[in-house]
């Protein structure tokens, strides 16, 4: 067996979810490379040699990488491919590796798996469906498996080594029949949400943008991601991809605190991987409690001065 | 120029799913069924294109076995002017719905194959990309926001920490993310008038695919399930509670 482990990366650091999709595939066998498309930024390069438990890393080198483009990838990772003899093809289950890796499936022409959770055996996962709902254990009968892997699911691997990287230049040429214009990312200090140890989200009970304020500060005090449920985010409160839910993004961290968010199925799916939840909510009916370790009662305008303050 | 909307019949979202006692998956026998909601927004954008002027033809296709038929109705009643239903009474796996996709796409010729990025009962987020693949077409996928831009198209895309916006040759495959639009309600004359419109039937068979499954499923299990919680009367006894029972604030 040898597995290929497709990385994710800003042109800065290898993302955390790329670190978790190794430990994946480390279950399934200790054989695993991982492959870096990029445009041969010096601080990908360091912080690839730090990864753990990898046998061998390649860099495919060309300035179109810098934006990842999925046809520019595949048409880079399906020359690699031929060369490798890998098992397993891995990436992340992130819009990176959601957007590239069905590509790759269909090329090689086999059943890609996505989002996997578990894995029992080299053949043998477990993922969601129903947005999580049920939970199906599926075994591939293709030669080669293509996985795209729920992050949240498994810790991250180790920055404890001292890797070389092969450096490929590669001199493909490129169709033009994608390009990129422009990103536009949030920045912020805070951890992604979909790495946070801790996540405090405001609902529609947070009345306006304005209040996400009052979040803030438990935030910064906690080293927490802020998000929102799908009511905020559709109010106009927050932006899109603060949004946690079926739709938006899974979480599942230590500790998630939902505060004036009634509990929409939609925003549960989302959530009820956490460790622990805590509801914060003026309506004692709210269906969130049902599904919080620890609720409490209140008018939040009240709760969360009296939280930022004592913690 | 022409648009192919690829739609789904999944059970309708609002529906509480129910795995089955035999664990071979979840129950169906008497469920609402309805348009994949992404599909929907697929549909949606179709027709406003079409309400633009960029469009002057939409083909709605579903796979599945008769009562898909009935999902393509809703889509003709939304706007769509004609329907493609390929039967079969198989559940198809992406790869293959992709294949199958890809048969229409050569006969049909479309500038614009339009999809939702993923189906609410598998949830796979595969089969647009996978299209993409066989076909040799670019992609624009969980698309927020789509624009004409001369003989190309500006496509705005919800990724991880943001929005991105390429830029795409035609023709071209665009699966849509929540935010493109609001689905229309279609109106009661236009569900009168869907009942007009042709939709043609083709057997799955026809293309000679080998359409066979590649995953086994073993069990369709019902999630892990929380403990009950409990309330706490105050902040001090929730921080106390965090710090002492749950041990995730030190």
């Amino acid at each position: 067996m040898k597995i290929l482990v497709i990385a994710e990366h800003d042109n800065k650091k290898i993302k955390p979810s790329t670190l978790c999709t190794i430990s994946a595939g480390l279950k399934i066998n200790e054989n695993i490379e991982m492959l870096i498309f990029s445009d041969g930024s010096q601080d990908i390069v360091s912080d690839a040699q730090k990864i753990s438990g990898l046998k061998k890393v390649t860099l495919i080198k060309h300035e179109i990488f810098k934006s990842q483009i999925a046809e520019d990838i595949t048409k880079a990772l399906t020359g690699f491919l031929e060369s490798g003899e890998y098992t397993h093809i891995l990436a992340p289950s992130t819009t990176f590796g959601k957007n590239l890796l069905p590509r790759i499936s269909a090329h090689l022409d086999v059943q890609q798996i996505s989002d996997i959770m578990n894995v029992l055996d080299h053949e043998t996962f477990e993922r969601p469906i129903y947005a999580g709902n049920a939970v199906c254990k599926l075994k591939s009968k293709d030669k080669i498996k293509v996985i795209t892997v729920r992050g949240t699911c498994f810790e991250p691997c180790k920055k404890e080594s001292e890797n070389t990287v092969e450096v490929i230049d590669s001199s493909l040429t490129f169709d033009g029949k994608v390009n990129f214009v422009k990103h536009e990312l949030s920045e912020s200090d805070r951890p992604e949400l979909t790495a946070a140890k801790i996540v405090i989200s405001g609902g529609r009970g947070m009345q306006n943008g304005d209040n996400f304020k009052l979040l803030e500060g438990i935030a910064d005090k906690l080293g927490a991601a802020i998000g929102a449920s799908r009511a905020a985010v559709d109010a106009g409160f927050v932006p899109n991809d603060w949004q946690v839910g079926q739709t938006g993004k899974i979480v599942a961290p230590d500790l998630y605190i939902a505060v004036g968010i009634s509990g929409a199925i939609q925003h549960i799916a989302g959530i009820k991987d956490s460790k622990f939840i805590v509801a914060i909510n003026k309506d004692e009916e709210a269906p969130i409690f049902k599904f919080s370790d620890y609720g409490l009662v209140g008018d939040l305008f009240e709760v969360l001065p009296a939280l930022e303050q004592k913690l | 120029m022409k648009a192919l909307v690829c739609v789904k019949r999944v059970i309708d979202y609002n529906v509480k799913i129910r795995v089955k006692a035999d664990k071979t998956g979840v129950e169906t026998e008497n469920v609402k069924m309805s348009m994949n909601p992404f599909d929907e927004i697929a549909v949606e954008e179709a027709v406003k294109m079409k309400e633009k002027g960029i469009l002057n033809e939409i083909v709605v296709l579903s796979i599945g076995s008769e009562s898909s038929g009935e999902t393509i109705r809703s889509g003709l009643a939304m706007g769509g002017d004609r329907g493609i239903l390929v039967k079969t009474t198989n559940d198809l796996e992406p790869l293959n719905v992709a294949k199958v996709i890809s048969k229409i796409v050569e006969k049909e010729n479309p500038e614009i194959i339009i999809m939702g990025k993923q189906a609410i009962d598998d949830d796979s987020n595969q089969t647009g990309q996978m299209l993409a693949q066989i076909c040799k077409l670019p992609q624009a996928t969980f698309a927020s926001k789509v624009e004409k831009n001369g003989e190309r198209f500006e496509v705005t895309r919800e990724i991880d920490g943001g929005l991105e916006t390429i830029s795409v040759e035609l023709p071209c495959i665009i699966t849509t993310d929540l935010r493109l639009n609001e689905p229309r309600y279609a109106s009661l004359p236009n569900i009168m008038k869907a009942k007009q419109k042709k939709i043609e039937q083709i057997d799955v068979g026809s293309f000679g695919l080998n359409l066979e499954n590649r995953l086994e499923i073993i069990e369709v299990n019902d999630p892990p399930e929380r403990k009950p919680g409990i309330m706490v009367q105050d902040v001090e006894e929730l921080i106390g509670k965090l710090k002492s029972e749950a041990k995730v604030l030190s």
